[in-house]
């Protein structure tokens, strides 16, 4: 039951980008369409929960085992590069429909700075894995589950926005600024799923 | 006279939180009070002034088909070295950044730099360019830091201004870090038209 | 000088090159700051143990004790060479991720002071805890026995007072502070104080305030 209580609040009460601030640039980047925000949102789930592993790995079995625990964020940056570099050549090679789906976000996910994030909190262990042991299994659901909660996030402000190109908004709060602000609303709104966690907890016996 | 005029474009007419916009993740993230803020600033001003200069200087060396690896490495040379020394003699601030210190290497401003300024320009220009950016992001997060805190909780620099009960918690909570820099980027931009 | 072309040799040998130097120096600089970080910690568990323990005592090394599952890291104290209770250091999950405190108690179970040793509360709310509990502020814990009654705030019926707008961070603290205290007596059944008995007492009311 644990397991479902870190997925819930990883989407929900925690949610990555409306109460941990990160990946705020591709939330404020491409959420001008909901179309281009779903494309995003798959590329974010898919690039996030393979990087994570592969740095949990490389973390506990390189960077732990020979004492390099200090090379950690320049590790982690080149691990992610490649491996996002590497995504894109397979997926070229395997999936062109994909691809032409995904492609283009591929190369924006590298600066990212959830998936440094997430993977720097998983490997350290410093999530809320909710009273679990932190290990690859409650890491790999707490990542996957951070970057549905993004794509939520992401797919929520794009839909909002579509319909924000449509109202007179005045001049000097055009663009930005009044987009930051209705990030802020929908904070907000996320806010009241504070406590679900804890009530979710009781009714689960943990 | 040059050098001056590349520092004062770095703070106001490229100001990266203002005009440029990069870099929002730590602009929102760290400034639930002005010391955070300007903590967080100064932090991110040290890696890029450095990684500027190293960058402008070794820019021959490096070829252009793996400049921004390179880059990327440099920059998060930096980052390390900035953590370490951190988390050695200011332990209490590098546990209040937290994750936003190591992810100064993901941090748009740092890269962008490299790539339109350093990667042209001699050091000491880059030097200049570094340090104007750098405070120019200084600024706008102790200012994004102190309204925060001063609408949240009545303080500005932890000195009481009026009393607490009069604070909007909700400043200093997630929502209002959207929200106060909505309006802060609105009102700059009246600022900038007039 | 000019810009080197970019031909395989050239871009492997100048990244190697970039890498291997930056590694040098980040492995130096560890060396360098190995110490002052482990001295940084170790003053800051020292000060907060000071802060915690009856005035004047000395904390021996910690030893650990497993209760349901759980360990908690136990500082004795010693003042001329008389035991003089002990700091726990007990995690609870709060509102943001886990909540680290350090309790200490007096011989007799009565709680001398705290201190929040990682928290990730919000700021300006949760974050409150870090003194909202301490003597004379409104949630005052200073004093009590959680042996005779376990703390729980007044909207559960108890007489602490909650942090405002912060109740399950306050909660949690609270629980964490309730454990520590039947980590502690469960170490000492020993002492004299009769903590033994009421460890059961406590750790009964621990389990309701729970739900």
């Amino acid at each position: 039951m644990a397991y479902i209580l870190i997925f819930i609040t990883a989407i929900f009460v925690n949610n990555i980008v409306l109460s941990q601030f990160l990946g705020i640039c591709p939330f404020l980047g491409v959420s001008k369409k909901v179309q281009t925000a779903l494309g995003m949102s798959a590329a974010v789930v898919f690039v996030l929960t393979l990087a994570t592993i592969v740095t949990y790995l490389l973390q506990k079995y390189v960077l732990d085992a020979f004492g390099l625990g200090y090379l950690q964020t320049i590790a982690f940056i080149l691990v992610i590069a490649s491996l996002v570099q590497l995504v894109e050549i397979v997926l070229k090679k395997v999936s062109p429909a994909l691809y032409q789906a995904l492609g283009v976000f591929l190369p924006l996910i590298t600066t990212n700075c959830c998936i440094l994030g997430v993977a720097i909190l998983v490997a350290d262990g410093t999530y809320n894995a909710q009273g679990l042991e932190p290990n690859l299994l409650t890491g790999v659901i707490y990542a996957f589950s951070t970057a549905l909660g993004f794509g939520l996030a992401l797919i929520l402000f794009a839909a909002i926005r579509e319909q924000l190109a449509l109202v007179n908004i005045p001049k000097g709060m055009q663009g930005m600024s009044i987009a930051l602000i209705v990030a802020g609303l929908m904070a907000m709104a996320f806010m009241g799923f504070s406590g679900v966690d804890q009530g979710l907890a009781n009714l689960f016996g943990l | 006279m040059k050098n001056f005029k590349i520092l004062l474009n770095g703070i106001i007419n490229e100001n990266p939180t203002f005009v440029l916009l990069l870099g929002m993740c730590p602009t929102l993230g760290t400034t639930s009070s002005a010391i955070n803020g300007m903590g967080m600033g100064l932090a991110t001003m040290f890696v890029l002034i450095c990684s500027n200069v190293v960058i402008s200087a070794l820019k021959n060396l490096i070829p252009d088909m793996v400049r921004i690896p390179a880059y990327v490495v440099i920059i998060a040379s930096f980052v390390t070295l900035l953590q370490m020394v951190m988390q050695a003699y200011v332990p209490s601030l590098y546990k209040t950044l937290g994750i936003f210190i190591p992810l100064i290497v993901v941090n748009c401003i740092l890269l962008g730099r490299a790539e339109a300024f350093a990667s042209k320009n001699k050091p000491i220009p880059s030097f200049f360019d570094g340090l104007g950016i750098g405070l120019g992001f200084t600024m706008a997060l102790t200012l994004l830091g102190m309204v925060r805190e001063f609408l949240g909780t009545g303080k500005v620099f932890d000195l009481p201004v009026v009393p607490e009960n009069y604070g909007m918690l909700i400043f200093v909570l997630a929502p209002g870090a959207f929200i106060a820099l909505g309006y802060l980027i609105a009102i700059v931009n009246k600022l900038r038209k007039a | 000088m000019k810009k080197l072309q970019s031909s395989l040799v050239n871009m492997v040998l100048s990244l190697t090159l970039i890498v291997a130097v930056a590694t040098g120096i980040l492995a130096y600089v560890n060396q360098l700051t190995a110490g002052p970080i482990a001295e940084a910690n170790k003053k800051a568990l020292n000060d907060a143990l000071k802060e915690v323990l009856v005035e004047g005592s000395q904390a021996g090394e910690p030893e650990t004790y497993e209760m349901d599952g759980v360990s908690y890291k136990i500082y004795k104290a010693d003042k001329d060479g008389q035991f003089a209770g002990a700091a726990v250091e007990s995690s609870e999950n709060g509102f943001g991720g886990a909540l680290t405190v350090l309790v200490g108690f007096d011989k007799e179970g009565n709680i001398i002071n705290y201190s929040v040793l990682n928290h990730a509360e919000t700021p300006g709310l949760g974050s409150k805890s870090t003194f909202w509990f301490k003597k004379g502020e409104k949630g005052d814990i200073t004093g009590k026995n959680p042996g005779t009654k376990a703390l729980t705030v007044s909207k559960d019926g108890g007489e602490v007072e909650a942090i405002t707008a912060s109740t399950i961070t306050s909660r949690a603290f609270l629980k964490a502070v309730n454990n520590a205290y039947a980590a502690y007596s469960g170490q000492h059944v020993d002492t004299s104080s009769g903590a033994s008995q009421q460890k059961k007492e406590a750790s009964a009311q621990v389990t309701t305030t729970n739900q």
